[in-house]
This record gives structure tokens, sequence and C-alpha cells, in this order.
């Protein structure tokens, strides 16, 4: 028969089989009846014979149902009818759980979105990110990209690898646009012929760059993201064909990148051809990230060796000018170590996500914990419930059954519930999250995490309600019935089960403490870093750049410079005003290149590698860089381009002796160049951020004699960040004021990049904030968990042990006694959960090394703050309902029943 | 419903075979069905309640029987069970069947005796 008309026909069935059933009985008593026995004995009898109508009802109208999902509606529905029936204990799970899944759901999603899905390209596993290592190229290779690509190189992998279906270089660049609107700043990025290829995204309107738009003397093209397209062209599509200026310089615009579309981990404006001139490229600079997508099959370290062998290729075919060594790059040990793009994209991030999921995780097991706990409760008092019914031949299956399914449906309610806390979390996550965590837009809460949500929402149910569910299948009727409340106190076993719950509960509290207060402490560790600034708070910056195609000379470029530094010195409120080439912890360096000092042999021949960064005048005094000895450059020695230089201090330790020994003394980029004397020497500064030791700097002046050319020429700092100190900064009234001071001096320089130097700082610290944010609510979600542990197991012993200590009290026993008996268990149990938890914390706190700063893993501050923390607690839980105890009236304890 | 020691489970299929040849004899209604087997075998098979009304829905469900409203004999409404065409239909199937088998087993057996 079809499904569906058994399924309406099925009431009139069930009535058939009442009806069938009961006339049978009548029947046999009409019989009986008949053989002379009175009619009631008659009916009684043929009720007898027939069996437990009930059941064989049951077991007729099952015929008719799909009968696992009917009594499981049918369980579902009694849980829910349970549970009205005790709202407390209802809001009490269901918010815990709500709580705990929820979060776990938006963590989740953070760490699939990240982590675990792949890159939104086509076949993303093939993509490459070059990533390239020379140990012997000093702090140029030190940083996450590796020893960066330079154009020849580019020229000879595409042209002789045997790996790559495809490969190129980008790179991002800020550019103004003008001729639009009011000139504004956009972020381009620059591709090379095979980008767009690799990354394999069609493009939504028009075409890709082709490799005609790479000719260096062809025509000028541009494409747009999508997101450009539809703010300044409002999605236009006849866009295509038409021009704009770029540095003033006139693109053609050929085609939109689709919504979505990202340049790897970056949001752009523009995608711009980089042009490079193929028959005038030197071996260096090296500032190109390389990408590439691998033939079908092709293994990373096969990759890896095809590029290393074009190496020496490449060092044969280009130089870096007449008289220069081309094999000199031997030394700097290039090799490359190719990884995929996705762990490229993910970096160091995913130390972080995966110790917060752990977090959540370990919370979200304390949860349970506390469920299991509060169910153990409920099932006790349900005790002779159970027994009655095992008595009556229920199967401790199907009572355990019954339990485990409570819980389940507990869980699945709290995952329905925890869905929207997973929204709601989500969003604050992504507020407070680190402001550089990678593909933080692709997060979302899909059919992945609601998958997670499920499972995590059955699975826990299963876990707290296997507790009770294996220990009440185990009951014995007689036991149960017989003895239980005429006891002094509940059996041992009883208690026994929740002590162990309550053990375990302090110290997974006593992991989570030990891991948040090492993030504090690794956070207190790196607030008192000295950062080579002072009161970032009160430092406006700013980023201007002036392109070559805007003001061609480079002494105008320094003049426009010292003139807007003027303007801006003027506004009311401004103390100091500086300039250069980036400021600490921006994120990246402007330069980095040997630096020989004189009357200093080198083995080798060549000197190391060292930081340059550029400074106008009066830059230390503005971002309160302590200067150690001499002084500052002065305008004069800028325009006059004196061949002056500072250093950082531990350059000057470990060249010198000390920072005054360092004055006068002289160093010099290349051997044809003329020695540049140090003038001054500042403090060190932590350039790279507060948890990475403080490099070298070498500072040069913004404008000097231009090191790479071979001609005489002047080259001037065209890109650069203004440190503004007032106490005005962050405040919208200045950045108006600064950017009419810009425009005042050139009406066509947008201010781009507007920060305070404290945001600066703060974005620094964001990783260390965000995991000791989320670590320090884990751990006081731990911490309340635990004491309500506690007091639950506490209060309960108090309640069930009312005869017992009405019989010590009318012995004679002291009421402080009393109070310490409770107080002292629950610190036994405190002590086992502490031991437990100091050898899983200080195996498990090993893998968060690399987030710490300051302080070992096994900090003994930490290990010895958290158990006295946890003891208060345990101390503070239990004293109440041992001070109810202590209180209890001997005479109403023994008359109570 | 107590349990003789010497009542024996019928194999699976029996039950069923009993309830179809007792219909096709006249419908009855259940407990006319628990005495008709009961005589017939001269107590030597006992139907279980307990089996014979999930049997009855089962094969309800499955088309070898029919039900209506009737009127037993003291007047009461029951419901009147008879075998529908496919239920005659798998009777004969079953017969051959278990005919077959017993074929087969007293063969078995009477080897044995020799």
């Amino acid at each position: 028969m079809p499904t569906l008309p058994r399924l309406f026909g099925r009431n009139r069935r069930y009535s058939d089989i009442d009806v069938s059933i009961s006339e049978h009985i009548q029947e046999r008593a009409d019989e009986l009846e008949s053989e002379g026995m009175p009619r009631k004995q008659a009916e009684q009898t043929a009720r007898r014979e027939f069996g437990n109508v009930a059941l064989i009802q049951q077991r007729s109208r099952e015929q008719w149902q799909w009968r696992a999902l009917e009594s499981l509606l049918a369980d579902f529905k009694f849980t829910l009818r349970r549970l009205r029936k005790s709202p407390g204990f209802a809001i009490t799970v269901l918010l815990t759980l709500a709580i705990g899944i929820g979060a776990n759901t938006a963590v989740f999603s953070v760490v699939d979105g990240v982590l675990l899905k792949p890159l939104p390209y086509p076949d993303s596993n093939q993509l490459t990110a070059l990533w390239l290592g020379a140990p012997g190229a000093g702090s140029l290779a030190n940083y996450s990209s590796g020893l960066q690509l330079s154009a020849s190189m580019y020229f000879t992998f595409a042209a002789h690898n045997r790996t790559f279906q495809s490969l190129g270089v980008w790179s991002t660049r800020n550019a103004n646009v003008t001729g639009l609107a009011q000139p504004e700043e956009v972020h381009t990025v620059l591709v090379s012929d095979g980008v767009l290829e690799s990354l394999d995204v069609p493009a939504a309107v028009g075409r890709w760059l082709s490799q005609t738009d790479q000719d260096p003397h062809g025509a000028k093209r541009a494409m747009l993201s999508y997101g450009y397209w539809q703010r300044r062209f409002g999605g236009d599509r006849s866009v295509i064909g038409r021009t704009l200026q770029l540095d003033n310089e006139t693109r053609e615009i050929v085609g939109v990148m689709p919504r979505g579309f990202r340049m790897v981990d970056q949001d752009f404006d523009l995608l711009v051809p980089f042009a490079f001139d193929r028959y005038n490229q030197k071996l260096a600079p090296f500032g190109y990230d390389g990408i590439g997508r691998l033939k079908h099959g092709v293994t990373l370290p096969q990759a890896d060796a095809d590029i290393a062998r074009l190496l020496k290729t490449w060092m044969d075919t280009y130089s870096n000018g007449p008289g220069t060594n081309p094999h000199y790059y031997e030394r700097w040990l290039i090799s490359p170590q190719f990884r995929s793009l996705k762990q490229q994209v993910i970096g160091n991030v995913s130390s972080v996500l995966w110790v917060v999921m752990a977090t959540v995780g370990l919370v979200m097991l304390i949860a349970c914990v506390n469920i299991a706990n509060l169910l153990l409760v409920r099932a006790e008092s349900r005790q002779h419930e159970f027994s009655i019914r095992a008595a009556l031949g229920a199967g401790r299956a199907s009572i355990a059954r019954e339990l485990l399914m409570e819980s389940v449906f507990l869980g699945l309610i709290g995952g329905v519930l925890a869905v929207g806390v997973a929204y709601a979390g989500l969003h604050l996550l992504v507020a407070f999250g680190p402001a550089d965590l990678p593909r933080l837009s692709e997060v979302a809460i899909d059919a992945r995490s609601l998958g997670f949500t499920l499972l995590l929402s059955i699975a826990s149910g299963l876990l707290f309600g296997s507790i009770p569910a294996i220990k009440y299948a185990h009951t014995r009727a007689a036991a149960a019935l017989s003895g239980a409340n005429r006891t002094a106190s509940a059996g041992r076993a009883r208690q026994r089960s929740r002590s162990i719950l309550v053990v375990a509960q302090v110290a997974m509290a006593m992991l989570l403490l030990v891991s948040a207060l090492l993030m504090i402490r690794t956070f207190a560790a790196l607030r008192n870093v000295e950062p080579g600034f002072t009161n970032p708070e009160h430092l406006q910056t700013m980023r201007i750049s002036i392109p070559t195609s805007l003001v061609q000379d480079p002494r105008a470029v320094a003049r426009i410079m010292n003139n807007i530094d003027d303007k801006i010195s003027a506004i009311p409120g401004v103390q100091s005003v500086a300039y250069a080439s980036v400021l600490p912890m921006e994120g990246f360096d402007p330069n980095a290149d040997q630096l020989g000092v004189e009357g200093k042999h080198y083995e080798g021949g060549t000197p190391p590698i060292r930081l340059f960064d550029y400074v106008s005048p009066a830059y230390f005094d503005t971002v309160g860089t302590h200067l150690t000895a001499g002084r500052e450059f002065t305008w004069s020695d800028v325009y006059d381009l004196h061949d002056y230089v500072i250093v950082s201090e531990n350059f000057a330790r470990e060249n010198w002796g000390s920072a005054s020994a360092a004055i006068g003394k002289r160093v010099r980029q290349f051997d044809s160049m003329p020695w540049q004397e140090v003038i001054g020497v500042v403090q060190d500064v932590r350039q790279h951020g507060v948890d990475e030791q403080a490099p070298p700097i070498i500072y040069w002046p913004v404008m000097l004699k231009d090191p790479y050319n071979p001609k005489p020429a002047i080259e001037a700092q065209r890109a650069v960040t203004f440190a503004i100190r007032s106490s005005r900064a962050g405040n919208e009234s200045l950045v108006a004021d600064i950017q009419q001071a810009v425009w005042s001096v050139n009406g066509n320089l947008p201010v781009a990049s507007v920060n305070t130097m404290q945001q600066i700082y703060a974005k620094s610290l964001a990783r260390t904030s965000f995991t000791l944010a989320m670590l320090a609510i884990a751990g006081a979600m731990a911490l309340a968990l635990g004491i309500i542990g506690i007091y639950g197991v506490i209060s309960y012993a108090v309640s069930q042990r009312t005869r017992e200590i009405g019989i010590r009290l009318a012995l004679g026993a002291q009421k402080n006694e009393l109070k310490w008996m409770f107080v002292r268990s629950a610190l036994t149990l405190t002590v086992f959960g502490v031991v437990i938890g100091i050898s899983a914390a200080a195996a498990l706190t090993q893998t968060m090394k690399s987030l710490l700063f300051g302080i070992s893993p096994l900090d003994p501050v930490t290990y010895l703050t958290v158990p006295l923390v946890l003891a208060a607690a345990a101390v503070l839980a239990s004293y109440i309902p041992a001070r109810r105890a202590a209180a209890i009236n001997p005479v109403e304890a023994l008359r109570v029943e | 419903m107590a349990k003789n020691p010497d009542d024996r489970d019928l194999f699976p299929g029996a039950l069923e075979i009993m309830i179809l040849k007792s219909l096709r004899l006249k419908p009855m209604h259940g407990y006319a069905l628990v005495k008709h087997i009961k005589q017939v075998s001269d107590n030597l098979l006992q139907v279980e309640e307990g089996s014979l009304y999930p049997a009855l829905q089962r094969m309800l469900r499955d088309g070898l029987l029919r039900s209506e409203e009737g009127i037993s004999a003291k007047g009461r409404p029951t419901r009147i069970y008879s075998v529908t065409e496919a239920g005659l239909r798998h009777l004969e199937r079953e017969v051959q069947s278990f005919e077959k088998m017993f074929a087969g087993i007293t063969r078995v057996l009477a080897f044995d005796q020799a």
C-alpha cells in the first residue's frame, strides 16, 4: 500500500484494532460466564488470558507505522513536556547549550572559512606562491614573503620552466586617479602576464589584460575591480573602451573582474599591467610576489627543483650593470621553497585560530560536564520512577535509551538556538578579530557550519546524556525501591560519579585559566616593551605620494614635502611634523641593501644587508625616538645633499662599541660611492612589531644621491608617511585641516591611510589581544562553570545528607567542624582537578609557544596563581552550602522524611 | 496466556498459512479465528493473541486480507476478516512450498529410522 493513504487511513485502522481486541475479550468473557464463572471474574480472566492489551495494540499499530521515526517523535514530545514542567532546568541547560554550541559554530565558521576551505579560484590546489628562501640575503628575505622575485627572474622562470602551466609576478601600489571627481587615491595591483592566467577567474565584463598590454611601448590599459566599477561607474557595461587618468597617465579600460575576486589576499580597485621592458632588466631589485599554477600531477618539490635549475640561467643571462659580478647572488644561497598559495595567504594565523577553536571546544566540554551533572541530579530524583518501571518490566536498555534520547533532543534544541548565537558571535568575532585576519570576507555561516552545529549538538547530547544513561541503566530495582530514602546518606557510588565530573571540570578550567593567564602575561610583557616611539595616541599619521608623472624634479618633490610640513605645523594644536618613507610597524620596508663600515673587513668581501629608512628633519623628535648621540638631519643637510647618515644604537654598538663612538665614523653602500658620515645615533626601534627584535636600521635623508643610478642623479622620497604630533590626533577636524593644508600646496594630492600611531601600534598587538580576549572569555566561563559545578555538588550533598548532619549535630558535632567537612571535600576535589589540570596544561601550552612573548609556557607565576584562584573559588562555592548545613536544626533534620 | 512448556513456536509463515486457510472457509472475527484453529487442530496448536493481532494487521497491510465492520454473535460491533485474491494466490504458493519442505523433512526422518 502506498505510504500516504496508509498514513491517512491510520486512525481508522487503529480504532479497528481496538474494536477487534475488545470484542475478542468480551466474547471470551461471555464464554467463561456461560461456563458458570461470575461476570466480573470472567472479564478479569479473559483479560489476563489475552495478555498485555496495550502492548498487543501497540504492536498491531506498529504494522502501519514507520516505526523508528514515530517512536522518536513520541520520545521528543515526551521530552518537551517534561522540559516545560521544569523551566528552571530547561532554561539553564538550553542557555548553556546555545552559548556553548553557538560559540563553537562561530569559531568553526572562521576556521573553516580561513583555514579549511580552498581559495576561491578554480582548482586552487594547483596555485603556488613562488617563495624563495635566501639565508644569505640578510633582512631582505626576512619577511612573510621570503625573497621576492625580480623582473629578470620572472622572465627567466616564465620562459624556461617545465613544471608550471603559467606563472607571473604581482605587486600592490597606491596610485592617484584624477579627472573623475576629486583626486582619489586607489589601490592598484600591478600584474605581469601569467598572473590572471594562473588565477583563472574570467572577467565579468570585457577581457583580461593580455600579453600585448604588457608591451612597455604599447597602449596603456587597465582593468577595474567589481567594487570600483560599481562605485565610480555605477556598473555601466559601456565602460569598456573608456579611459581614466591614473597617476596622470591615460589608460583604457579593457575589462572588469567579477564580484568577490581578490588578488590573492588583497582587495584592489584597479589592475594595471607591469609592462616590464624585457630587454632592459637587471638582476635586482627583488620586489615582486610570484604566483604560478602547477601542471597537473606536478608536486611542489618537483617545481622547486625545476626553478632551482634556472637560477644559474638567470645569473648567466642578466647582470647588475658593467663591472658587477652577476654570480654575486650565489652568496645569498637562493633556493625555491614554493608553498601552496593557501598556506601563503593563511600565514601565521592558523595557530591563533586553532588555539581559539580548542578553547571554545574545551568550554563546550565543561558545559557538557555541567549539564551531565544537572541530569544526574534530575535522574536521581526520578530514581523511584525508573525503579518502578524496571519492576514493571521496562528493559534497562529502554530506560537508558530514553535518557539518551532526551539529552540528544536537548542538544538539538540547543543547537537550533545556537545558530542565532553563532550569527551574533560571528559578528563579534569579525569585529574584534585581528584586523589582518586573512580571508575574512569569505567567512560565513553556511551549510558546512550548520552541519557542524548538527553534529556537535548530537555529539554533546550523547556525551552529557551517556553518563546518567549508563549509570541508571544499571539500576537494580530492589535496591532503589527498598533503601534509598531510609538510609542516612546517599550511597557513595552515587556521589562518586558526580565528584569525578567536578574533578574533570576543575582540570579543564585549570587548563583554560593557565592559557588565559599566559596570554595576559604575554600582553603585559609586550606592553612593557619600549617600542621606540612615545605617546602613539597623540601621533596622527597619513600617507602622501607624489608620482613622477605629476612632479618630475626630485628637488621639487622635497620642496613640496617641506611646504606641506610647514603648512601642517601652522595648524593650531600641532606641536611638530615630520615624515619618513615608513613609520615603525606600518608593515612594509622601504629598502634594504648592503652597507660597509670604513676600515672593516668582511668575509667574502661584501658587507651584510641592512634595513634602510628615509627620514625628514625633526623626525625622531616628532615620533619620540630618543637620540642617544649626535644630532638629527636639518633641511640644509637635505638640500645640500650632505653625505650624512643616522644609525640605530644596536648598529653603532655592533660596529664601534658604543653610541658616542659612532659619531664621525663613516659608512657607504657601494665601493664606487663616497663615504657617508654618521651624525647621529638613535634608540632601537621595534620596526617590525612589538614582538620582533629591533633590527639595526640605517636612516638616510629624504633626498640623496641615487646610489642605484650609474649616472650622477638625485633621488627624493615620493611616497611617505607623515607623523604629526598633536593633542588633536585622531580628531576629524584635524584630518580636515591637514587635507586643506596639503591641498593648499598642491590640489592634486590626496591624503591616504589616515591613522593614529596608536592604531598602528594596536594593530601590531592585534593577534595577541585577540587571542587574549578569546582565552580570557573562555577562562572566565570555565571558572564560572567550575564554581557552579562545585557549588552544585556540595549543595546537593548537603541536601542529601540532612539526616546524617542532624544525627551528627544531635550527637554534639561542632558547627565549624561540619562546615569544614564540606569545604574540605570541595577542596579535595579541586586538588585532584588541579593536579590533572597542571599536567594537561604543561603538555598543551607547548603548542601555544609561538603565541607567547617574553615568558615560558611553564611560567611559574601562572602555575602558582591559577591553583590558588581555583582553591579560593572552591572554598567560596562550598562555603555557602556548608554554612547551610551547619545551620540545620537537628530536630527538624531528623523529622525530615 | 500462561505458557505451556509443550507449546512450540510456529515457524515463520505458519501462522499466516493457518489464518489464510481458516478465513478461506469463511470470513471470521479474531476470537472466532483463534477458536477455530484450536478446535481444528485438536488443541495441538494454540495461537497466541500477542502474535495474532499484529499478524492480521501485517496481512491487511500487505493486501492478503481485507476487513469489514461486522456484528458478533452477541450483537457487538467487531471486524470480520476475509481473504483477498492476492491472499489466495499467496496461500497456494506457501502451501506448495510447505508441502515440499514436509516431504523433504519426512524423507530425512525416514532415512534416519531405517
